[in-house]
């Protein structure tokens, strides 16, 4: 093997630039795979008393029965928590939540949302969110936090009653709880479809870059 | 307290053979590795085998044990459970049960007597006149079920922790085991800081009539620090005891401490 010699042109080619670091590359997969555990254990649990006049599909809930739903979803609160806490701390201290998410003005998101409806929204320069990335990004990082929130409630209605307080009643959490559950299901479809469509965000998520 | 939940088609056949042939004998432990089978759902979505029924089983638990000490942990002896005016309670207060109301059990309440045991100093048994004679409060509470809902009701009878020093009870034990008349035998196993929590009550009338038979006449166990499935009713014996002796729910998989 013949030994590599650094040329000009080869320090000149820098790497792409890093699009997702590391730390949000790990927590973004932990976190798809904490919300998939609560999104399916969720139903089940719903499934054993319906807030409304349905139930979702036994072959999309976790755990088989009731005990086993509310295993799963115990469980998993804690993958979810401890991720998501740790992201927003690392969100703020780093400053990567008000670099990439703000400004957010009304007038950008209105142009934005028109641009991507018509698919005519740019995805040149991926390390700098668009309008639409902008306000579902920073959207659901407050369902988010409400969802995990109002499930810490009603999980000590006693203990942490000033919590549930803060919903109304213990009844009310519940119906916020589902709520955010079902946004976070609506955001998950927005945002897979627009992954597939622009595949190197994908890929960014993924490597990086 | 909840309605069972038994295998229901949709479940890998092929797993739940397998997994029943090695664990036929405990029909709790069975029920509960259907939901381990049924994790098809999450096969299908990876495409690989990634959760062994069995090795997420015991993980599971584990975590449950885990989360059994968090709660023991946050759980402040001082905290009350909310209390509603009589205008919020629910009307009618719902029956739940494994069962249904025609098979709820029927004590006669001339005969019926309440058997105590384990480490207390008076192990006399109590009759239903000797009990209606101790002091007693009201509490309107919400009781909230391990499937969701909640209702708010009113409940009558003597704290448990007043009977637990009547009857010299070693409060450093850690559990009162109680016993129900429930067909297949209903029991659940409370922890001795919550028994002695000032609002759980061991409960004689509901909305100032003696109990009917559908809340669990004689005497329900009034918790509403715990979700219902931990309010038994029926209540026959009760035992202050070291051991973790298990409860009909617990054992098959719902988290033993359940605070609310």
């Amino acid at each position: 093997m013949s030994s590599l010699t650094v040329t000009d042109e080869q320090v000149s080619a820098t790497p792409a630039k890093v699009i997702q670091p590391a730390w949000v590359r790990v927590m973004h997969w932990i976190n798809a795979l904490a919300m998939i555990l609560m999104i399916l254990s969720g139903w089940q649990i719903y499934n054993a008393s319906p807030l409304f006049g349905f139930s979702f599909p036994r072959e999309y809930t976790l755990g088989g029965w009731l005990g086993g739903g509310l295993l799963w979803h115990f469980a998993a609160m804690w993958l979810l928590m401890i991720n998501g806490l740790a992201y927003l701390i690392t969100g703020f201290a780093t400053g990567r939540f008000r670099k990439k998410l703000l400004p957010i003005t009304p007038s950008g998101v209105l142009h934005d949302v028109r641009a991507a409806l018509t698919f005519k929204l740019g995805h040149a320069d991926l390390t700098v969110y668009n309008y639409v990335q902008r306000v579902l990004y920073a959207g659901i990082i407050l369902v988010g936090v409400l969802i995990v929130l109002s499930g810490l409630g009603m999980w000590k209605p006693v203990q942490l009653h000033w919590l549930v307080s803060l919903f109304g009643d213990y009844p009310t959490a519940r119906y916020i709880h589902f709520f955010c559950m079902a946004a976070i299901c609506a955001f998950l479809v927005i945002h897979v479809l627009l992954a597939l469509l622009v595949p190197k965000s994908l890929r960014a998520m993924i490597i990086g870059r | 307290m909840a309605k069972r939940s038994f295998l229901i088609p949709g479940v890998d056949k092929r797993l739940l053979i397998k997994d029943s042939i090695k664990t036929m004998p405990d029909v709790s432990r069975r029920r509960f590795i259907a939901g381990g089978a049924s994790l098809g759902a999450l096969t299908l979505l990876t495409g690989c085998d990634v959760i062994d029924s069995s090795s997420a089983e015991e993980m599971l638990k584990s975590v449950s044990k885990f989360n059994d000490a968090v709660q023991d942990f946050i759980f402040n002896p001082d905290a009350l459970a909310p209390t509603f005016p009589e205008s919020a309670i629910t009307k009618p207060f719902p029956f739940n049960a494994y069962y249904d109301l025609d098979d709820a059990p029927e004590v006669d309440g001339a005969d019926w007597k309440l058997e105590v045991r384990g480490l207390v100093d008076n192990k006399k048994s109590w009759t239903l006149p000797e009990l209606y004679k101790l002091p007693q409060v009201t509490q309107i509470t919400r009781h909230i079920c391990v499937e969701g809902w909640s209702a708010i009701g009113s409940w009558t009878g003597t704290p448990m922790r007043d009977f637990l020093k009547l009857i010299g009870a070693d409060t450093r034990a850690k559990y009162v085991w109680f016993q129900c008349a429930d067909k297949d035998g209903y029991n659940s196993p409370l922890d001795m800081r919550t028994a002695l929590h000032p609002q759980t009550q061991m409960t004689f009338k509901y909305a100032g009539e003696i109990l009917p038979r559908a809340y669990g006449f004689p005497m329900k166990i009034r918790v509403p620090t715990k979700l219902g499935f931990k309010n038994p009713k029926y209540v026959v014996s009760m035992e202050v005891t070291n051991d973790y002796k298990g409860g009909y729910w617990e054992d098959q998989g719902y988290n033993s401490f359940s605070g609310s």
